[in-house]
């Protein structure tokens, strides 16, 4: 044997020694959430530090993120450990390629958020992992503009769309912000807040007079805002800018305005219509592929991240709560205050009217959110006429519900079946 | 090597990488695009085309197609016979001009919209110059024009060289005796662009807009970063069929769309510029 393949040998052996150790070490944690990379830094250095084993916590965006999964899936051999994503994303997967977590013998606190998990099957697709909701922020600046006699904390949606008005007048331009960009979360506004407020319904109700009202107001408060809004997506950006005074965003996405100056900031709940005050919850969970290289691992990890103590970790992380009972530490970042204090005072409020994440729609939750969004382009941003768009989208509705089969969720009344569009 | 062989062995690596990198991916997309579950349908091609916002993205593309490439054209042949033209710095101008090329075309939409952005460089010298009191948002829902212009100069700014790159090479390989005959009868340098120039380089030209014209279907980067959702265009609807729908059947169906398409662009522009039997260089 040469010199050469001596050395060509041993280099090939330590080769395969190192993949093998490599393959064996990290548990790849697949996720959606806490991309920004201070988050995912966090993640790593605060949360997942704690685990036994090592955990590689890699954050992408949905689309990347399922096109690996799927890779994975078709090859049937996979590297991912655990994922970590939205709601919606999980009720769009096949329930066959996610591992049935019911049984490790923990759950969320919340009965709601277990039976969202279980996607319409009598298994747990996934873990509630965290929690959050969305919110409405000013600064302080603008306080002096709101109408006589309004409370921040009980504010009507005519009584935004006159702060707003007041704040354009005071300011020489719109001052209310709405992330209206292409990532921004547009669609949840209207489904969980303007549609619930106004129609108490969000299916049912889509095409109703009280939905053309919902509109008209939605109009009169859009001449208050800043036209940029139709490229804002994190309105923490518009709040530290001032480009917006006012705004209504995920608690997440309006962390960092509150973190950087705690003291020009107030968060305080979304506002109400008629039918009450909607809102809804942002629910992430944590799921096993099929695939998982390492199943004990990759339970051992769901256990952890569910811990009190690893969740109060998370929730520092990313900013998103806790979903088991756990007692808050007094010394949280300034965002996590604001935004619990004002989910508080929303799920508090004597009018509250709560939502639920649309469920049972499966791949079609793209689809259910670009009814929306649709809507509010042509309604909005093309000035169509009201009544005209909601009766021609209504069509792709009842097409997307009738293909589905799935119930009403609250606030809708409960359905026998398909939920049908009245 | 036998010589009857050999072109055929130096074209085989290229005619396999094709086959599992372009032909093997297209089937799967043709059969993704014609089938939901098991069986042949329409379906996808009905849903994608049904949408309102269809017609209006087709519009988009076409209409930017049509204001971008003349002036694409027009420009490259100019810069084109400047360039040849040159005695001195030739290759530094090329070089420069060039530039462009070598950047990603969502590096270019960013640069352009650092350019047009509310706090970007245009409004902040507009503001200096006492043009504006406060600077104006030029990429809302409100000024859809302006975003139009945005993307087609960054569209211009960003792909002209590629046809420069084409036309040069294409105008380097017109023999001189044919000027210089034509300069002997005294024809002018208006005439002799004309009479000379154009007619020998329609086959680089053929290649030029063939290539200009199917990549400008496939704009996406540069009006994502200017346009957003603002401005519709076939790509961005596949891309939003894709990632946010995660409707592969109907993204297929998009991409097919476009495909088609760029076929039929291309076979008109063959057929218009098309070099008759026999003439050559």
């Amino acid at each position: 044997m040469t010199l050469f393949h001596k050395i060509a040998g041993a280099a090939s052996g330590i080769a395969i020694t190192c993949a093998g150790v490599a393959a064996q070490a990290d548990i790849l944690f697949w996720s959606t959430q806490a991309n920004p990379v201070e988050e995912s830094q966090a993640m790593r250095e605060q949360v997942l530090a704690g685990f036994d084993d090592a955990v590689d916590y890699q954050s992408n965006e949905v689309g990347a993120w399922l096109t690996r999964f799927n890779a994975e899936l078709q090859a049937n051999s996979g590297s991912i450990g655990l994922l970590g994503a939205l709601h919606g994303n999980f009720s769009a997967m096949n329930p066959d390629d996610l591992v049935d977590v019911g049984d490790l013998g923990m759950m969320s606190a919340s009965g709601t958020f277990n039976d969202l998990a279980k996607i319409g099957t009598d298994q747990m697709q996934y873990m509630p992992w965290m929690q959050a909701s969305y919110i409405m922020a000013a600064n302080k600046d603008a306080l002096q503009y709101l109408p006589e006699g309004a409370d921040i904390d009980a504010l009507s949606y005519d009584e935004l769309i006159a702060w707003a008005a007041n704040a354009h007048e005071a300011a020489g331009e719109p001052k209310f912000g709405f992330p209206a960009g292409p990532k921004g979360l547009k669609h949840r506004f209207f489904q969980g807040y303007l549609y619930p407020s106004y129609t108490n319904g969000v299916v049912r109700t889509f095409a109703s007079d009280e939905a053309v009202t919902a509109w008209e107001k939605f109009r009169e408060l859009w001449e208050h805002t800043n036209p940029g809004s139709t490229n804002f997506s994190f309105m923490q950006e518009q709040l530290l800018s001032g480009d917006a005074w006012i705004v209504f965003d995920h608690t997440s996405r309006l962390a960092q305005a509150f973190n950087e100056r705690p003291d020009d900031f107030v968060a305080f709940p979304a506002p109400a219509g008629p039918a009450g005050r909607g809102f809804m919850p942002v629910l992430a969970g944590i799921a096993i592929p099929r695939t998982t290289p390492d199943m004990e691992a990759s339970k051992a990890l769901v256990e952890y991240m569910l811990k009190p103590e690893t969740q109060i970790a998370t929730l520092r992380a990313t900013n998103f709560f806790p979903v088991v009972d756990v007692e808050l530490p007094g010394d949280l970042p300034p965002s996590v205050q604001a935004a619990g204090a004002a989910v508080a005072k929303i799920s508090g409020s004597a009018d509250a009217n709560p939502g639920l994440l649309p469920a049972g729609l499966g791949e079609k939750g793209g689809d259910f959110n670009r009814v929306f969004v649709d809507a509010f382009e042509r309604i909005i941003l093309a000035r169509q006429d009201i009544r005209t768009v909601l009766d021609d989208q209504k069509t792709t509705l009842i097409e997307i519900m009738n293909e589905t089969g799935a119930p009403c969720w609250a606030p809708d009344a409960p359905s026998e079946g398909a939920c049908p569009v009245e | 090597m036998n010589a009857r062989i050999l072109p055929y062995v130096l074209i085989l690596p290229v005619t396999l990488f094709l086959c599992v990198f372009f032909l093997y991916p297209f089937v799967l997309v043709a059969k993704q695009a014609f089938s939901t579950g098991a069986c042949f349908t329409m379906e996808n091609f009905r849903e994608v085309t049904t949408y309102w916002k269809f017609p209006i993205s087709m519009r988009n593309t076409l209409l930017l197609a049509a204001a971008v490439v003349p002036i694409q054209l027009a420009l490259s042949l100019l810069m084109a016979t400047m360039v040849t033209r040159m005695q001195k710095g030739r290759d530094l101008v090329l070089y420069i001009w060039t530039i462009p090329l070598g950047i990603s075309d969502l590096a270019a939409g960013l640069i352009w919209l650092a350019i047009f952005e509310q706090s970007g460089f245009l409004n902040t010298m507009m503001n200096g110059l006492g043009v504006v009191d406060k600077p104006v948002n030029f990429l809302s829902y409100q000024h859809p024009g302006v975003v139009f212009l945005a993307i087609a100069l960054a569209e211009i700014w960003r792909a002209t060289a590629i046809m420069l790159v084409i036309l040069v090479a294409g105008i380097g390989l017109i023999p001189k005796e044919y000027y210089e005959a034509a300069e002997v009868f005294g024809a002018s340098p208006w005439k002799r662009f004309l009479r000379i120039t154009l007619p020998m380089l329609r086959p680089s030209l053929q290649t030029a807009l063939v290539l200009r014209v199917i990549l400008a279907f496939e704009i996406f980067a540069v009006v994502a970063a200017l346009g957003g959702t603002l401005f519709p265009v076939l790509m961005g609807e596949t891309y939003a069929y894709q990632f946010d729908l995660l409707n592969s059947g109907a993204a297929a169906a998009m991409a097919l769309i476009i495909l088609a398409i760029s076929i039929g662009f291309t076979l008109i522009i063959l057929r218009v510029l098309r070099v008759p039997k026999g003439a050559s260089i």
